[in-house]
C-alpha cells in the first residue's frame, strides 16, 4: 500500500488562537483540524466530506501549504518540505495545487483570463509569452475556446466558465495533486454535472490526482474513489466509496447518508438524522467528539476517544467508533476474539 | 454534453469580440470618451492647465507691471480683459501666472502624497501584524489634527515659501492616502485569488506587483484626483494667511487675499480668483467623479 502513496498527512495538527482583550492575548483555541492522519494514493480521486465547520477547508489549505501545521507531516511520495530530500515549498506547490471555491473572488477582477492563468508558470521562471501560449492551450483543455475567451476579464464569464478558467490556473503549473475545495458547490446542476465530467475527462488525460472537498454527498459519490468522513476536525470514517455509503460503520456517517434526499418515496425519512448544529470547536467535547449527538453514546465515550480502527471488518474502511472497537466497554462492541 | 464541448456563445459574440483584445485601461479611454460631463470637464481643465503653462504666451501685459491710476477697474478697460487689481496689475494675465503656482500647489503634493502614501499603504496592508500597527498608528497621529491646521502648522514652523506649502500639503495627504491604500490591499490580500498566488509559489513583491498593485491603483488614483482640488483650496488658504506664496508672485489664494478689501468697490474683479479656485477645483472633483465610474470594471 505505501508504494502507491502519493500524499500522506500524518498526525497533522492545526489550532488558531483566538486573540482578546486589551493585549490582544490568546483567549481560546479553535480546533481546526487536530490529529488527522490519511494518504492519498497515486490516481485515485479521495472525497473528503463533512458539515460546515468540520474542518475541511483547513485541511485542504494545510495540503497545499497555505497554511503551516502545528504538528504533524505532510509528505509528497515520502518526501517533506525542509527535510533530508531537499523539497522546497516552492516545488512542493508547483505539484498539489488548488481549485478554490469561490470562482469569483479566487480570479483577479482586474486580470484577463490569459495572464490569470500565464501567471504561476511565469513565477517558475516560464516567459510571459510561453506561459500565455501554455494559457491559451489550456483554456482549449477546459472547453472555453481561446480566441473568445483569453482576453476576457472574470465579470464578463458565467460561474462555469469562471470554475473552468480556476481548473485551468491551477493545471498551469502541471501539478500531480489537485485539491479540489468545493469546486462545484456554487454552480446550478447543469453547470455541476459539465464540471464535473471535465474534472474527470482531465483526469484520465493528464494522469491526475484529486482530493475533492465536499458537503455534497451525491457529488462525492460520484466522483470518488475513496471518501474520508470528518467531524470536528477529526476523521471519523475512511474508506473505499462503495463500502461507505453501502456499509456505514459510524453512527455520525449514518446520521450524514441519512439524510441524503432519496429519489425513492418509500425510502425517506426512515433513519433519524441528526438534529442541531455541531459542538463548538473552540471547546470540542471530550472524548468522542461526536458523543453529544449520538444516539448510541455510553459512558465510554465521553470518557476514552476511539482511534481510527479497521475492527472487525478487514481491508481498508476504517472507523473511529467505540462500538467497532472490541473491549472498548461499549455495550455494542464486539467480543474480543479469542 | 460532454464537458470538452465549447461553451456555446450567444449572440453578442461580435460585441465580445470586439471588446476581447482591448487592455483594461483601453476600456477605461472607451467609457471616459462616452461619458459627456467628464469630458467637457476634461477639457475645460486642459484649457485652464495649457493656459497657465503657456501663461508668457497668452498674457497681454506684464503681471507685475502696476499702474497708480488705472487701479480696480472693471473688465474691458483700456485693454485690459478681466480688469486691473488693487495696484493696476493686469488680472488677466495675472490670473494666467498665479495659475501655474496654484495648479503646482494642487498636484505636486498629491502627486508626492500619492507615491508616500500609496506605498506606505501597501506595505502597512501586506505585512499587517506590527508594521501594520506601527505605520497605521502613526497616520493616526497626524489624523489628530485638522488638515487645515496641521499644513498651517507645519508651514508656520518651516516658514512661508512655496517649497514649504507642497512640503506641508504632501504632510497633509499622506494619512488619508494611506488609509484607503492599506484598506484596500487588506481587503484584496485576502482573497482567494491572491491564496492562489501564494498557492503557485509566488513571492510577495511578485504577488503585490502583479495582483495588489492593479487593485489598490483605481481606487486611490480616484481620490487623489479629488484631493487635487482641496489642495488648491488649501495652498491658496495658506497663502490668504500669508503663509504660502509670498507677494508680489501671483497665486489665486494670494490675489483673493489682496483684493477682498477691494469687495465694495469693485466686486466683479475681486471675485474672479476665487471664482478660478471654484471653477477648477470643481474640474477636478467632477473629473474623478467620472473616472471612478469608467474605472469599474464591474459595471
Amino acid at each position: 500500500m505505501s508504494a502507491d502513496v502519493l500524499l500522506e498527512v500524518h498526525a497533522v495538527r492545526r489550532y488558531f488562537p483566538i486573540r482578546g482583550g486589551l493585549l490582544q492575548r490568546q483567549v481560546a483555541t479553535v480546533q481546526a483540524v487536530d490529529d488527522i492522519s490519511f494518504a492519498v494514493r497515486r490516481g485515485e480521486t479521495l472525497g473528503i466530506v463533512g458539515e460546515s465547520g468540520c474542518g475541511k477547508s483547513t485541511t485542504a489549505r494545510l495540503l497545499i501549504h497555505l497554511l503551516e501545521a502545528d504538528a504533524g507531516t505532510i509528505t509528497l511520495e515520502g518526501r517533506a518540505i525542509g527535510d533530508s530530500s531537499g523539497l522546497t515549498a516552492r516545488e512542493f506547490r508547483r505539484q498539489v495545487q488548488m481549485v478554490f471555491q469561490d470562482s469569483y473572488s479566487s480570479l483577479n477582477p482586474r486580470c484577463t483570463v490569459e495572464d490569470t492563468i500565464a501567471y504561476g508558470p511565469t513565477v517558475h521562471g516560464l516567459s510571459w509569452a510561453d506561459a500565455r501560449k501554455r494559457a491559451r492551450e489550456l483554456l482549449g483543455k477546459v472547453g472555453l475556446d481561446p480566441e473568445l475567451f483569453a482576453t476576457r476579464y472574470p465579470h464578463e464569464l458565467s460561474g462555469g466558465q469562471r470554475q473552468r478558467v480556476n481548473i485551468a490556473r491551477a493545471l498551469a503549473l502541471e501539478p500531480r495533486v489537485v485539491v479540489l475545495d468545493e469546486p462545484v458547490s456554487a454552480l446550478d446542476k447543469s453547470v455541476e454535472a459539465q464540471v464535473l465530467n471535465l474534472l474527470v475527462d482531465l483526469k484520465s488525460e493528464l494522469g491526475l490526482t484529486y482530493v475533492f472537498i465536499s458537503h455534497d454527498l451525491n457529488v462525492v459519490q460520484y466522483i470518488s474513489d475513496r471518501v474520508l468522513v470528518m467531524y470536528l476536525g477529526k476523521i471519523v470514517e475512511v474508506g473505499p466509496v462503495e463500502s461507505i455509503y453501502g456499509n456505514p460503520r459510524h453512527p455520525y456517517t449514518r446520521a450524514l447518508l441519512g439524510a441524503m434526499p432519496s429519489m425513492d418515496p418509500d425510502n425517506r425519512g426512515k433513519q433519524a438524522t441528526l438534529t442541531g448544529d455541531p459542538p463548538n470547536p473552540i471547546n470540542p467535547p471530550p472524548g468522542c467528539r461526536f458523543h453529544t449527538r449520538c444516539a448510541h453514546a455510553e459512558t465510554c465515550c465521553s470518557a476514552r476517544e476511539p482511534k481510527l480502527a479497521a475492527g472487525t471488518a478487514a481491508g481498508d474502511h476504517l472507523a473511529a467508533c467505540h462500538m467497532l472497537i472490541p473491549g472498548s466497554g461499549h455495550s455494542a462492541a464486539p467480543a474480543i476474539a479469542a | 454534453m460532454s464537458a470538452q464541448d465549447t461553451i456555446v456563445v450567444p449572440a453578442t459574440d461580435a460585441v465580445r469580440r470586439a471588446q476581447a483584445g482591448k487592455s483594461y485601461w483601453a476600456r477605461v479611454r472607451e467609457r471616459l470618451l462616452a461619458d459627456r460631463i467628464t469630458l467637457a470637464v476634461t477639457v475645460l481643465l486642459a484649457v485652464i492647465v495649457l493656459m497657465a503653462i503657456a501663461a508668457p504666451l497668452f498674457a497681454t501685459h506684464d503681471p507685475m507691471a502696476s499702474s497708480v491710476l488705472a487701479r480696480l477697474k472693471s473688465p474691458g478697460y483700456n485693454g485690459h480683459w478681466l480688469g486691473t487689481d488693487e495696484v493696476g496689475r493686469d488680472l488677466y494675465s495675472r490670473i494666467l501666472y498665479g495659475g501655474r503656482l496654484s495648479l503646482l500647489c494642487g498636484v505636486a503634493p498629491v502627486t508626492l502624497a500619492l507615491l508616500i502614501g500609496g506605498s506606505l499603504g501597501l506595505i502597512a496592508g501586506y505585512s499587517g501584524g506590527i508594521v501594520n500597527s506601527l505605520i497605521m498608528r502613526s497616520m493616526d497621529v497626524l489624523y489628530a489634527f485638522p488638515s487645515i491646521l496641521l499644513a498651517i502648522a507645519i508651514c508656520g514652523m518651516l516658514g512661508s515659501g512655496l517649497g514649504n506649502t507642497i512640503l506641508a500639503l504632501t504632510v497633509t495627504f499622506i494619512p488619508p492616502i494611506v488609509r484607503i491604500s492599506e484598506t484596500v490591499t487588506t481587503q484584496v490580500r485576502s482573497a482567494e485569488f491572491v491564496e492562489a498566488a501564494r498557492a503557485s509559489g509566488a513571492r510577495p513583491v511578485s504577488i503585490i506587483r502583479f495582483h495588489i498593485l492593479n487593485n489598490v491603483l483605481g481606487p486611490i488614483l480616484v481620490y487623489a484626483t479629488s484631493l487635487i482640488s482641496i489642495s488648491i483650496i488649501l495652498a491658496a488658504g495658506l497663502s490668504f494667511l500669508g503663509l504660502g506664496v509670498t507677494p508680489p508672485d501671483a497665486e489665486w489664494g494670494l490675489m483673493l487675499n489682496n483684493l477682498r478689501q477691494a469687495i465694495w468697490v469693485n466686486p466683479l474683479v475681486a471675485a474672479l480668483p476665487g471664482a478660478m479656485i471654484f471653477i477648477t477645483s470643481m474640474c477636478f472633483n467632477l473629473m474623478s467623479d467620472g473616472l471612478r465610474t469608467a474605472m469599474d470594471v464591474r459595471i
